[in-house]
């Protein structure tokens, strides 16, 4: 069949001796590395389907209260929204080229592209953080201390309702906090790799951590690539 | 464990290291397997003990046991024991987790210390799950409906839906390892179309473990922040809307009775052909079968919500695609009947499960029919009729297989044969307290008895107690298994290493399997379930 | 524009650095391309817009920086086009529901 992996037999244990990340389930390293490489893309299916949950409830509650979800959305921070975006794109360039750094087997380049990646990650949680305060002191986060007068106020030919505004914020507050929560797994992840790179356990023949983690981190940058029109551009139109 | 009588013979999985500490941090999938099935199995008899006192509550009209309070708890608790801790990890988790490997002639799972932090991550939501039940349980129902969970419930609602929530990354887990292994692990010449159908429904059930159960995950995490957080998502009175968590819970929800079921039918097209002495009838059927439940599995949800204000245009649209699941469950019971036919058909354990599965399988899926249909399902909507329907699949289909598979494999497992006379005797006694238990339920649940109700009118009286009378007999068809497979262990006769002269890879190693399965990778040049060049079986080990 | 190696007999492609940095720019520019669309009033396409940019943004990233455009594996494309079809089905099965509810 097209997709099995396991070729011959006679290298076996030559190929469990000369190459030590080869764990024994495995028939050889190719094999072992489609299978890694096919687990991180099967978990990121299911990835789209935790982050498919609250994408459905957002679609359906911005259908309902649209004016509602596009006052929210002027109240959120395009500016901070914007270069955010841009800052995980410059991440996502850094992980690609370290991916190219491991399979080059340039060690020095990929631990610089590496510490790279960790300093875009915490700079989009830094901004993210920022925002987050900044509704904080707004009361617009959705706990019992929420209070939305100010975007009725800023709006008052559109007659708000305030408990959908609610919401949006606690849509706004589960995507983002599951995405930054995903960035963080990121973060923790890219710092094992990091340290494995500072010890030179990858090779121009054996980087597979380094690929799969890299699709882990361009997936949570995709998801940002929804995130940022879905939330902050709903109705940025002069005078609406 | 056996490891005293065997250690003797061949070395295997189990005499090949001692301790708990081999058992705590193995790799090995076969031992997973074990942890898995004590583990479930303790669940199982919690689960059963909430059903127990539910049947002991009905069987008087009056709320003489519990109080009603204490009855919702146990309900609630008995489902979400039986689905989350039971049935959804029953079949995958200790056969399919022990046989997959072996099954396409690999050595292991693909990620085998994934496998173990999902036992791990299993062991972690059902001991939260305990803790919560300790602590005073919960009372919302397993669906936990919205907004009574939300806003209203009392009890420790947080915690069940955080135990369920970390259980599912387990079944997650799980699944991904599957899919991962059938398609990168095969050994050299197991092509798609030799494996074992147990592979295939494996697959297939994967697909929904994958697919449908983030989707539970971020819609209980939804639930909780809007208990805790006071958020309003899903509370009419603020803007929200209470079916949206219906419509996400289901989508979870329906594909996971296909969780439950397809690894049953998985074991049945093994079980049927290998003493039918034939080969199964229809195999590519039989396969795409399985997928196309899993598939359809997930276009039909809104059939549990026709009575919760759903529109009445997608209420029609989801009636005629529940129908659809009709098509392939009944390729699969027509291709198990054609097979039996002219087959050398011998009544062993395992077969009786699997002829008890066909039955009650069909009579379970045909009542969904009836449900499906818009009219009949507001008359019988939330009714015993609904009750008796799902545990004839989930009971009557699921447990059965699991029960046939446990006993068709268990001297691969063990390595000793289980006694065949207690376990015919054990699987006549489960079939006729099952039926006993769940068929008047239909009756009084179409004559209009409500399900989640402590008390009742009296003139329902004498099916609730046949049906309280059947569960005893159902539990006495439950504890044997136990105890005579446990005996079995010290005093079953050493098991060949194909005692069925089954095909399958499985049954071409030891038994039980050494440590890596094989000795060396195998080359399959054969198809699956060529049973006309198979020998009979030994008459003594069938004891026919 | 890529070059190729072969490592234990498995094609596996290094892209060129240049190429990474042609693609970071054209992701720059569509995330500002979409940040000032937002503010121009196309009546109801300004979501469509959006949600298109995104969509480009997102299937560049996954061809180029993922390697999906160089893999010869088919399993990542089934996957990733089920899992899409499998959202679209929440979604669009949901939606169903919701968009029909008052009508008649």
């Amino acid at each position: 069949m097209s997709d099995r992996a396991g070729v011959g037999e006679t290298p076996l244990a030559t190929e469990h001796e000369a190459r030590p990340e080869l764990r024994h389930h495995f028939a050889d390293v190719v094999q072992q590395r489609n299978a890694a490489s096919l687990g991180m893309w099967v978990f990121l299916a299911t990835e789209i389907m935790f982050f498919g949950g609250m994408f459905c409830g957002y679609l359906i509650y911005r259908r309902a209260y649209f004016n509602e979800f596009a006052a929210g959305s002027r109240s959120l921070n395009l500016w901070a929204g914007t270069i955010n975006t841009a800052v995980l794109i410059c991440s996502s360039l850094t992980v690609a080229m370290s991916v190219r750094a491991s399979q080059l087997g340039k060690r020095k380049q990929l631990i610089g592209l590496l510490l790279a990646t960790l300093f875009f990650g915490v700079v989009f949680l830094g901004i993210k953080g920022y925002e987050w305060h900044d509704e904080y002191v707004h009361h617009h986060v959705p706990t019992f201390y929420f209070n939305a007068q100010d975007l009725i106020h800023d709006n008052p030919n559109l007659r708000l309702d305030p408990q959908p505004t609610k919401i949006f914020y606690s849509l706004y507050f589960a995507l983002t906090g599951v995405h930054a929560a995903h960035m963080l797994v990121g973060i923790g992840i890219f710092t094992v790799i990091l340290f494995m790179a500072w010890k030179g356990k990858f090779t121009p023949e054996y980087h597979t951590p380094v690929e799969i983690a890299g699709l882990y981190w361009h997936f949570v940058d995709i998801v940002w690539i929804y995130l940022f029109p879905l939330l902050y551009l709903i109705d940025r139109r002069p005078g609406a | 464990m056996a490891t005293t009588a065997v250690s003797t013979e061949r070395a295997n999985y189990l005499n090949s290291e001692y301790g708990i500490r081999s058992w705590l941090f193995t790799t090995d999938h076969k031992r997973i397997a074990l942890l898995y099935l004590l583990s479930i199995t303790a669940m199982f008899f919690i689960g059963g003990f909430f059903a127990l006192l539910i049947r002991l509550e009905l069987l008087t009209p009056a709320g003489d046991l519990l109080s009603a309070d204490t009855y919702n708890k146990a309900f609630s608790m008995h489902g979400q024991i039986m689905v989350f801790f039971f049935l959804v990890p029953s079949i995958p988790a200790v056969l399919g987790n022990f046989l997959i490997p072996m099954m396409v002639g690999a050595k292991d799972l693909a990620f085998p210390r994934i496998n173990l932090l999902s036992w791990y991550l299993y062991i972690a939501g059902a001991g939260l799950y305990v803790w919560c039940m300790m602590s005073g349980g919960v009372d919302t129902g397993w669906t936990f409906y919205t907004p009574f969970s939300s806003l209203f419930s009392n009890t420790h609602v947080v915690e069940a839906a955080m135990a369920i929530f970390i259980a599912g990354f387990s079944s997650i887990l799980t699944g991904l390892n599957f899919v991962v292994t059938i398609h990168r692990m095969r050994a050299p010449g197991m092509t798609w179309s030799r494996l074992p159908l147990f592979v295939w429904s494996h697959y297939a059930v994967s697909l929904i473990m994958l697919l449908a159960t983030p989707v539970i995950a971020i819609t209980l995490l939804l639930m909780v922040l809007e208990r805790t957080l006071n958020l309003g998502i899903f509370d009419a009175s603020r803007g929200g809307d209470p079916v949206l968590f219906q419509h996400l819970f289901w989508f979870y929800s329906h594909p996971a009775v296909y969780i439950m079921i397809l690894p049953s039918m998985g074991v049945v097209s093994e079980i049927i052909p290998c003493f039918s002495r034939k080969r199964i009838f229809g195999y590519n059927f039989v396969a795409m079968a399985s997928v196309a439940i899993a598939v359809i599995g997930f276009l039909v949800w809104a059939h549990h919500m026709f009575v919760a204000g759903i529109s009445l245009y997608s209420a029609l649209v989801f009636s005629f695609l529940s129908y659809l699941v009709a098509v392939p469950s009944a390729i699969k019971v027509f291709n198990w009947t054609a097979t039996m036919y002219k087959g050398s058909i011998s009544f062993s354990t395992p077969m009786l499960y699997a002829l008890g599965f066909i039955g009650l399988f069909t009579i379970g899926g045909l009542t969904g029919l009836f449900l499906a249909s818009l009219g009949v399902d507001v008359h019988v909507h939330d009714t015993y009729f609904v009750i008796a329907h799902f545990h004839y699949v989930m009971v009557g289909g699921a447990v059965l297989g699991y029960l046939g598979g446990m006993h068709y494999w268990w001297p691969k497992i063990s390595g000793r044969m289980y006694p065949e006379g207690w376990g015919r005797l054990a699987a006549i006694i489960v079939f006729i307290g099952f039926n006993l238990t769940f068929f008047p339920q239909f009756i009084v649940g179409y004559l209009g008895m409500p399900r989640r109700y402590w008390q009742y009118p009296a003139e329902y009286q004498v099916y609730n107690v046949l049906s309280t009378a059947g569960a005893s007999i159902l539990a006495v068809g439950y504890l044997l298994p136990i105890i005579y497979l446990l005996w079995s262990l010290r005093y079953g006769k050493p098991a060949p290493d194909n005692p069925w002269q089954a095909t399958g890879l499985e049954w071409r190693t030891a038994s039980p399997p050494p440590t890596f399965n094989f000795d060396e990778t195998p080359e399959v040049t054969w198809e699956a379930y060529e049973y006309d060049t198979m020998p009979l079986p030994d008459e003594v080990t069938l004891e026919r | 524009m890529a070059n190729h190696s072969e490592h234990a007999g498995h094609a596996e492609h290094v892209v060129s650095g240049g190429l990474y940095w042609l693609i970071w720019a054209v992701l720059i520019i569509g995330t500002i391309l979409t940040a000032w669309i937002a503010t121009v009033d196309l009546g109801i396409f300004n979501t469509v817009v959006a949600l298109l940019i995104a969509t480009c943004k997102a299937s560049i990233v996954v061809l180029f920086f993922m390697h999906v455009k160089y893999t010869s594996e088919k399993m990542t494309k089934a996957i990733l086009i089920s899992a899409v079809f499998w959202l679209f089905l929440l979604l669009f099965l949901s939606l169903a529901d919701y968009s029909t509810r008052y009508a008649g």
